[in-house]
């Protein structure tokens, strides 16, 4: 038999309780009909995409959302035999699903558990109840405590929570507290990204520079302030940033997102999922309509990677973390030193002060954490 | 179209104010005379560079020949010569009236007589032309012809109770505008059998007929073969071909004899050679005088131009020769900036021209400009004696050897409605205006003489005029003459380091004012980097104002998972698309705009 090549799944579930506020994903609250039917179909799609993955071995599988909790749990539990049945899955994959606090309920989790989910990823956010009402969360702190202890209790060893910075009317004394109160917790793995205000959500129009609001969000310097003080007070928990925005437990890193940064393909499974593999990119339709007459059997929007591109990619998406990319790899991968095709460009990086270069390795300094964007367009080619 | 008798040609021109609807009304006029069919009518045929049409208004002189058929049942011959319709091309408009036997002047009806109507009735007067008005856009609900034909009685002095009361948009009246032009423009004079005396009023290149030179012939007769003679030029050439102008089209004919309007080729290589206002006579029977009023036209306005890209200097140079093919007016020669590179010092008639030649450089020749501030020719006398014209601020010489500065100053008008005039008497007075006079025109409306110096309206004051007066003022210059000034030179610093290409001329009793506010605008160009920025402006070494640009903070996108890759990528090669047009003075980079929009600072 062959040797099976790296694969991760990403399934994803378009549906919610209620939109948040700040939420640009492709994501919207349904009924129990829509709900079946979307199913079926995702049922469907991975029946006839497996059939293509026969050469793969899925290393990891990523249900997002939306919020998969807030679904009837028998989907799940269909959905990962489904896939069981159609794709080879590697000895211990990690197998995370997204959840929002409120949604889940012990029979939930103890299906989760039966489906062979490991991990659960907790929309916490933030562990101020007027923070996260201002947010258009469902759920209170003293809700995603419950759903906390009901997962440890069913047996999740592997928990991630999502915290988010930069919010309205936060405060460093706030965010602080978020992070105190969260850890305390002990979960295997937090994210603690900085709110983005996304175009065409409610919270662009009120809080974007030049809106009416905008005062009420912490100024540039709390906002960095924020940042660091995160990486210093998640550390004396123990926790340790491996990329921008994330941090774990020594070894608890989360695989599935490790693979986006490494150039692991990836196949994604329902509404606008995006895939990586055999070096092209594509992506399914983002209209439901659309997507529930599809066939699953042709690539969509399919954008091949040029070498220029993916040296491109190599460094703006490896920058995303800590340790930086490795330039040997780099040569290895393209047959052409990284110097040569960036000449002077890591110098002045590392000039400037945004970036190492360490024991073949170039990484961001913290400085360059703050301002990645600034270095990840050097990398970009005429 | 031989023998084309003089009393069947009417040679004349329209003439009003911006926005009056001039152009329309030329294609009315050709339309109605059956040479194009409407469908066939491109809006507005005689503005026919990309950018006359989008900016209304006309850059190069046009003419065209028609066939009137009047109700008399004759058929005329109308050579309809348009004319650029602003103050930057002054020179040009008079020498396209001097064409002209006649103009028709246009007024609109709902705005009356406006600065450029009064500027361009005299000029026409002064050329001993028959102008005869019409009223148009009467299809306006605003429209009042009643009062505008009293107002034209009143201030010009023009009969009008009879004018022709059109509208040119919707097609209304235009036989009357026609019929008007037999009966009030007078036929041309001049024997076509006396030497040949023809004016220049405009001239374009072709690449393969060489100089195309419009005139019109007042004396004598000019044919394929006569030996002629540009004589303020010199220059001497053979004639390959005469002939008049179709729409769009050049149509060759056997001859132009005295009051005819058409094209001479003959092999011209330059149009330097070819200036507009000169005189063409025959080399075998010499006329004993030009016809009066050429003037060599000197530019007012310079500025630098570089290409944004340093390697597309060869390529500016050679869009800058193409374009001087065409006009003569544009000067250029190459200078060097610390912080642009090579690049060229360039001279306009005035801003607009500035302007239309950077738009031409970076549309028909894909060039991507960066544009120093404008700055008019100051007089520099010196210690020593030596009197020196200044084009470029980084070439003034040390104070000490300045003995004094004179800078050049306009008489301008400026007509306004009567509730606005206090507001642009304090505009005039804070761009050193001295005030001459006011004249009320009617009951609301008023016309303010200033004298200004041309340096504090090249820049932002028509802008300037236009926001304060809700855009109802209306107004027009002309060079008066040099007057002595104190003047300083303004440098910028940016991160300690002198950006000669921002520096620029101004007077010193405003030069902390500028200094501050140029500090401030340039602190919201300049973009935040690693670290900080400051701004300085300096007069003489000393710093009068400072601004900092605080160093980059954040610029991260804090969440990305797979599916946001091909997104992330759009937004950093969006963010990189901008800084390609910046520039690097010495750790810093900034954008190319920054050169041009610090001199719009009029904030009210």
């Amino acid at each position: 038999m062959t040797k099976k090549k790296e694969l991760e799944l990403y399934l994803h579930i378009p549906f919610c309780v209620r939109k948040c506020a700040y939420c640009d994903f492709l994501s919207f609250s349904s009924g129990k009909d829509k709900q079946r039917e979307y199913m079926e179909r995702l049922l469907d799609e991975i029946h006839v995409v497996g059939e293509q993955c026969r050469e793969y071995r899925i290393s990891t599988i990523f249900v997002g959302g939306g919020t998969p909790s807030s679904l009837d749990s028998k989907w799940i539990v269909e959905m990962m035999k489904r896939i069981r049945e159609r794709f080879v899955i590697a000895e211990g994959a990690e197998i995370s699903l997204e959840a929002n606090p409120g949604t889940v309920t012990e029979e939930k989790l103890s299906d989760y558990r039966r489906a062979g989910i490991n991990r659960l990823s907790f929309g916490l956010q933030s562990a101020d109840n007027r923070e996260l009402s201002l947010l258009g969360r469902i759920h209170t702190w003293e809700e995603f405590l419950e759903s906390f202890h009901m997962a440890r209790q069913a047996g999740f060893a592997n928990l991630n929570v999502d915290l988010m910075s930069g919010l309205p009317g936060q405060s460093l004394a706030s965010w602080k507290e978020t992070i105190k109160k969260t850890a305390g917790l002990e979960p295997e793995h937090i994210s603690a990204y900085s709110l983005i205000l996304e175009e065409g959500t409610p919270f662009f129009e009120r809080y974007s520079a030049g809106g009416p609001e905008s005062r009420f969000l912490p100024d540039e310097d709390t906002e960095r302030e924020m940042y660091h003080q995160t990486r210093s007070l998640l550390g004396s928990f123990g926790y340790e940033r491996y990329e921008i925005s994330n941090y774990a437990r020594p070894g608890k890193e989360c695989l599935h997102n490790l693979g986006y940064w490494t150039d692991v393909p990836y196949r994604g499974l329902g509404l606008g999922a995006s895939s990586y593999m055999e070096g092209e990119r594509f992506c399914n339709e983002s209209d439901l309509g659309l997507y529930l007459k599809g066939s699953f059997r042709e690539r969509k929007q399919v954008q091949r990677l040029t070498k220029k591109e993916q040296q491109e990619e190599f460094f703006f998406v490896g920058l995303r973390l800590v340790r930086g990319v490795s330039l040997k790899e780099f040569e290895r991968r393209f047959g052409v030193p990284a110097t040569a095709v960036y000449p002077g460009v890591m110098e002045r990086f590392v000039r400037e002060g945004a970036a190492r270069l360490e024991n073949g390795w170039f990484k961001l300094t913290e400085l360059g954490l703050d301002v990645s964007n600034y270095v990840m367009r050097g990398f970009l080619q005429e | 179209m031989a023998d084309i008798s003089q009393d069947k040609i009417r040679n004349f021109c329209i003439i009003a104010h911006i926005d009056h609807g001039k152009s329309t009304l030329a294609d009315r006029i050709i339309e109605h005379t059956g040479l194009l069919t409407s469908r066939e009518m491109q809006a507005q045929v005689l503005d026919n560079m990309e950018l006359e049409r989008e900016r209304g208004i006309t850059i190069k002189s046009q003419a065209v020949r028609i066939v009137y058929k009047a109700k008399n049942g004759e058929e005329y011959i109308f050579n309809l010569i348009d004319t650029p319709g602003h103050v930057d091309f002054n020179y040009e408009v008079s020498r396209s009236l001097a064409a002209c036997d006649g103009a028709v002047l246009v007024v609109d009806a709902a705005q009356g007589i406006e600065a450029q109507t009064l500027a361009n009735v005299y000029l026409a007067l002064d050329h001993d032309l028959d102008v005869f008005p019409v009223i148009n856009k009467i299809d306006l609900p605003s429209a009042e012809p009643d009062r505008v034909a009293a107002e034209i009685e009143d201030v010009i002095g023009l009969e009008a109770h009879n004018a022709p009361r059109i509208s040119a948009k919707m097609g209304l009246n235009i036989d009357d505008v026609l019929e008007a032009i037999v009966e009030k423009i007078p036929a041309p004079g001049g024997d076509p059998a006396a030497p040949l005396q023809a004016l220049i009023f405009d001239s374009v290149y072709d690449s393969y007929r060489g100089v195309i030179v419009f005139c019109r012939v007042k004396e004598g007769t000019v044919r394929r073969g006569t030996p002629i003679r540009m004589m303020a030029t010199n220059a001497s050439y053979d004639v390959v071909e005469v002939g008049y102008f179709g729409a769009g089209q050049f149509i060759p004919c056997d001859e132009l004899s005295a009051g005819m309007v058409g094209y001479i080729t003959a092999s011209i290589k330059n149009v330097k050679d070819t200036r507009v206002g000169d005189t063409i006579t025959s080399r075998e029977n010499p006329c004993a005088e030009p016809l009066p009023g050429y003037k060599k036209v000197t530019p007012m306005v310079y500025c630098g131009m570089y290409p944004a890209d340093g390697a597309k200097y060869p390529e500016l140079r050679d869009a800058l020769e193409k374009l001087q093919l065409n006009d003569a007016s544009l000067f250029f020669e190459p200078e060097t900036s610390v912080a642009l590179g090579f690049g060229f010092r360039c001279g306009f008639l005035g801003l607009l021209h500035l302007e239309i030649i950077q738009e031409r450089l970076e549309r028909e020749y894909n060039l991507d400009l960066v544009t120093t501030a404008p700055s008019v020719v100051y007089r520099i006398h010196k210690t020593n004696g030596d009197v020196l014209d200044l084009t470029n601020p980084t070439n003034m010489p040390d104070p000490s050897e300045i003995e004094y500065m004179e800078e050049p100053i306009v008489s301008a008008e400026i007509m306004v409605t009567t509730e606005f005039v206090g507001a642009i008497m304090k505009l005039c007075q804070e761009r050193r205006g001295v005030y001459l006079g006011m004249e009320y025109m009617e009951a609301t409306r008023a016309l303010l003489k200033y004298e200004l110096p041309l340096n504090e309206i090249i820049y932002d004051f028509f802008d300037a005029l236009k926001s304060r007066s809700r855009g109802y003022a209306s107004f027009d210059y002309e060079l008066k003459g040099y007057e002595r000034s104190e003047l300083v030179k303004l440098d910028i610093l940016i991160n300690r380091e002198e950006v000669d290409a921002l520096s620029f001329i101004v007077f010193a009793g405003s030069a902390y004012e500028r200094g501050r506010r140029m500090c401030e605008k340039l602190k919201d160009e300049i973009p935040r980097h690693l670290f900080e920025i400051p701004i300085q402006a300096a007069v003489g070494g000393k710093i009068i104002a400072r601004e900092t640009v605080k160093a980059m903070r954040k610029d991260v996108l804090a969440k990305c998972y797979g599916g946001d890759i091909t997104r992330k990528k759009k937004l950093l090669e969006k963010q990189k698309e901008g800084k390609k047009r910046m520039r690097q003075v010495g750790s810093v980079e900034i954008p190319q705009k920054a050169f041009m929009s610090v001199l719009k600072l009029d904030d009210e």
